[in-house]
């Protein structure tokens, strides 16, 4: 038994707050026009455009937008949403031509001189407006194993990891499956059939695990024809993925982990 | 309409409906029913960690953690369900490792494990290092480990399924002492497919309801959209009790202004409250463990310096979680999620500003009553055959009147657990029960009246109006005024609700549809809260009444509950009927309360 490296620091019981106490003054208000693509299959077999102008304020995102629309103006708009900070993955949409998550994107952040376009994820079908079947991108993720396989015996406490083994693959641990990625992806716009970003990262986070045995397994289903090979390294994912995981260079670990045929 | 048969139904795909999932999908015919796709459930918004015993830091055992949870859910906690629950915590974390979930490592690459608020070594002498964590993402590494499992095990989940009824036959039964009463007996349940607008009744031996809270009553909350109540509604509206639903836990750092979480594990790695003055004010009501006593007391204490005018920012009306003396290494390490939600919500940089905060609805203490073994109770004592429920939804009671920061995620994976073992074992011998002829006609028939509804009210209106009266009214200071106030505003919401109409009358997707039969989930829920509030006159753990400051062992110290009954009257609410129930008390007898 020991204690851990860093004892947390303990802080002064009073502070001279100066300005900081004080806070940033009143909330701006700016009126934001959202240009929706929609699709409404009982309705009509067309996708088209619809435009409403909203007043929000300082601290509003994109989602806030959204429901503004949905609860005080169209009812019939549909897209998912459930935690609303960006942490359980629903929200991934096409914003001004980028994929990033409506809860997580503010609107003071965004060029409000334009209308903002909102879109679906690409790569999915459409279901309704901005929803998408994710089936085909959660049957990705089943396909290279996403669990914990360890050979050896169940031991009766924890199994020992060093620090430095948990930092491995520390990055791909935060992945939320929202898709941001995948559907980022010009290889997976056009195939399919490519297992995608997110499905590569979910590999990499227990290739890298210390206490994985079946590296090799997964290794071996991605470098089918449809896995990382695809990869063309846009960086798109990187740039998409809204935990801040370096999915490209995950993917590209991926790589020299089939090539040295061992990790 | 589609019907299906399995041997267990789950409902429900965060931390308690899976978990319960890999234990049932092994050993009997399961079927798990969620309103969302399972790795969205409000399971990855936890932060901090999940308590332990494992001493693998300091010295500890499984009997302070029970003395800790009893004591911070002010005497109300059943302790055998508190024993169980600090017993089994050492096995659900170890469980959870070898599962592959990926905790932070001491240097002896050991789990490691850090402090958190009202868990203390030896009965309250300091702070102890019990919680056992992922960074600050200890929830999310939860949900997609339980997830990655029930991959693992091919669990079949049935996503975007909705459920909407508990399908329940009343059979004559004889009490032990030769009274007759009416057993309830569970059947299957109604469920609603988002995608089709289907019906799909579900035929189950048992039924484990995992449903989570109902924390979207409130305006200011660190809960999801999706919070809204559905379990903890369905069960009552089939004359199943709630208990203790006046207890609501109010987080204490939730962003001012936003309510996102900030996980109390800042304060567990060094962070302080401090008002305007830049006082560490919680010197003054808890001299021991200061910003680490329990959660009511924290968030009481900060809005009484918000009271007394020494709260913050232009309008006074919060206070600040000063991070600026942690190293900036040692916050990236253990802190990075929070630190990142107050730089994108509010664009404050933690390392070199203090971040402003106030309580946010957190966690409902309250729920559907169970006994140890996830078994959900018809009444005191009473089990319903085939039926469990565990997580948020259920009051088994381990959280009594409040609940200590981890005591969820530990709840939902030794519950969740328990419910899997139990409807599995049930069904192994159970027979199915017929199911009621026409049982989904009450359903189809509240869908089509609300889709072809044509009233003048709206939606989003009545919710709105409602959230504010519950955060005006019903948060961390009530007295009979105020809680009186919040009943009638919602006494009229609940007549308003019976002329609102849906914009969206199409069958797939119809999302205006689903949030408006939520809507109905937290009136319901609403009213319970109140009336609960206002019949328990005493202030006891996250129920605070200014025209009952003190806890009230002699009149008080019992479980609420509440069940729905056309010939009865409550705290002049018809339709309700007010009864008690025993706390277990097995080896800490109530003392006060100080820490």
């Amino acid at each position: 038994m020991s204690t851990t490296a860093t004892e947390p620091a303990e802080g002064p019981s009073k502070v001279d707050l100066g300005a900081q106490g004080g806070g940033t003054g009143e909330i701006p208000s700016f009126d934001v026009t959202l240009k929706v693509r929609r699709y409404l299959p009982e309705t009509s077999e067309d996708a088209y455009w619809d435009e409403w102008t909203v007043t929000m304020y300082g601290t509003d995102r994109v989602l806030d937008a959204l429901h503004k629309v949905k609860w005080d103006i169209d009812g019939t708009l549909s897209f998912r949403r459930s935690c609303a900070h960006g942490v359980c993955g629903s929200d991934a949409m096409r914003i001004n031509g980028r994929n990033r998550l409506a809860c997580k994107t503010l609107l003071k952040d965004l060029d409000l001189s334009k209308p903002i376009l909102v879109e679906p994820i690409k790569g999915l079908p459409v279901e309704k407006d901005l929803i998408v079947d994710m089936d085909p991108f959660f049957q990705s993720y089943r396909e290279i194993m996403p669990f914990l396989i360890n050979k050896g015996p169940e031991p009766t406490k924890e199994r020992l990891q060093s620090a430095e083994e948990r930092e491995r693959f520390d990055d791909t641990t935060k992945c939320i499956l929202c898709a941001a990625c995948t559907s980022s992806c010009p290889v997976f716009w056009t195939d399919g059939q490519y297992f995608g970003p997110a499905a590569i990262v979910n590999a990499h986070r227990f290739i890298f695990d210390s206490r994985d045995d079946a590296g090799d397994m997964r290794l071996e289903i991605l470098n089918d024809k449809e896995g990382v090979w695809r990869c063309r390294t846009t960086f798109n994912c990187s740039e998409a993925c809204p935990r801040g995981i370096q999915v490209t260079k995950a993917i590209a670990e991926v790589k020299q982990a089939v090539l040295a045929g061992s990790f | 309409m589609q019907v299906h048969k399995y041997d267990v139904v789950i409902v429900g795909a965060g931390g308690a409906g899976m978990r319960a999932a890999i234990e049932s999908g092994q050993r009997a015919r399961t079927a798990v029913l969620t309103k969302l796709y399972p790795t969205r459930s409000h399971t990855g918004a936890a932060q901090g960690g999940m308590c332990a015993a494992l001493a693998n830091v300091e010295e500890d055992n499984w009997e302070w953690h029970t003395f800790d949870t009893v004591k911070g859910g002010d005497y109300l906690v059943d302790q055998d369900a508190a024993e169980v629950m600090a017993k089994e915590a050492i096995d659900a974390v170890l469980d959870l490792e070898k599962m592959g979930l990926p905790f932070n490592r001491t240097p002896e690459g050991r789990i490691d494990q850090r402090r958190f608020g009202g868990h203390t070594r030896d009965h309250g002498k300091a702070p102890v290092r019990r919680a056992c964590y992922a960074a600050d993402r200890t929830g999310h590494m939860i949900l997609q480990t339980l997830y990655q499992n029930c991959v693992k095990h091919d669990v079949e989940f049935y996503n975007e399924f909705y459920v909407l009824d508990l399908l329940m036959v009343d059979e004559p039964g004889t009490r032990p002492d030769g009274t007759p009463f009416t057993q309830k007996r569970v059947a299957g349940v109604v469920s609603y497919e988002l995608a089709t607008g289907e019906l799909h009744v579900f035929q189950a031996k048992s039924v484990v309801f995992a449903t989570g809270g109902a924390g979207k009553v409130f305006k200011t909350t660190s809960n999801a959209h999706t919070l809204t109540g559905d379990g903890m509604a369905i069960a009552y509206r089939n004359g199943l009790p709630l208990e203790d639903m006046e207890f609501i836990q109010f987080h204490p750092t939730g962003l001012a202004g936003l309510g996102i979480l900030l996980s109390e594990a800042a304060r567990g790695e060094g962070g302080i409250l401090r008002n305007a003055d830049g006082e560490r004010f919680m010197e003054r009501y808890a001299p021991t463990i200061k910003d680490l006593a329990p959660r009511d007391i924290v968030a009481r204490s900060m809005a009484e310096e918000v009271r007394q005018g020494r709260g913050c920012g232009p309008n006074k009306d919060y206070v600040l979680l000063d991070l600026t003396h942690l190293e900036p290494a040692h916050i990236d390490a253990k802190l990075p999620d929070i630190t990142e939600f107050a730089r994108t919500y509010l664009g404050v940089e933690p390392y070199t500003e203090p971040v402003p905060v106030f309580p946010t609805c957190h966690y409902v203490m309250g729920g559907i009553p169970t006994n140890i073994k996830a078994e959900v109770l018809q009444d005191n004592d009473t089990v319903v055959p085939g039926l469990y429920a565990a997580g948020e939804v259920a009051c088994v009671s381990v959280h009594g009147s409040n609940r200590l920061g981890t005591n969820s995620l530990l709840d939902i994976n030794v519950f969740g657990r328990r419910a899997g073992i139990y409807a599995a074992e049930y069904a192994a011998t159970a027979d199915f029960v017929d199911l009621p002829e026409n049982g989904e006609a009450p359903t189809v028939e509240h869908i089509e009246n609300l889709r072809s509804a044509t009233g003048t009210e709206r939606v989003a209106e009545l919710r709105a109006r409602l959230q504010d009266v519950m955060d005006a009214d019903m948060q961390v200071f009530r007295t009979d005024e105020s809680i009186r106030r919040a009943l009638a505003e919602i006494e009229s919401l609940r007549e308003r609700y019976e002329n609102v109409s849906v914009q969206d009358k199409g069958k797939r997707f119809n999302l205006d549809l689903l949030e408006g039969l939520e809507l109905g989930y937290l009136l319901d829920m609403a009213e319970a809260m109140t009336v609960a509030a206002l019949h328990r006159k005493e202030s006891r753990g996250g129920h605070y009444r200014e025209d009952y400051p003190d806890r009230d062992d002699a009149n008080w110290m019992a479980h609420s509950m509440l069940y729905r009954d056309p010939d009865s009257e409550m705290e002049g609410v018809k339709g309700i009927r007010s009864e008690t129930k025993p706390v277990v008390v097995t080896r800490y007898q109530p003392m006060e309360r100080k820490y």
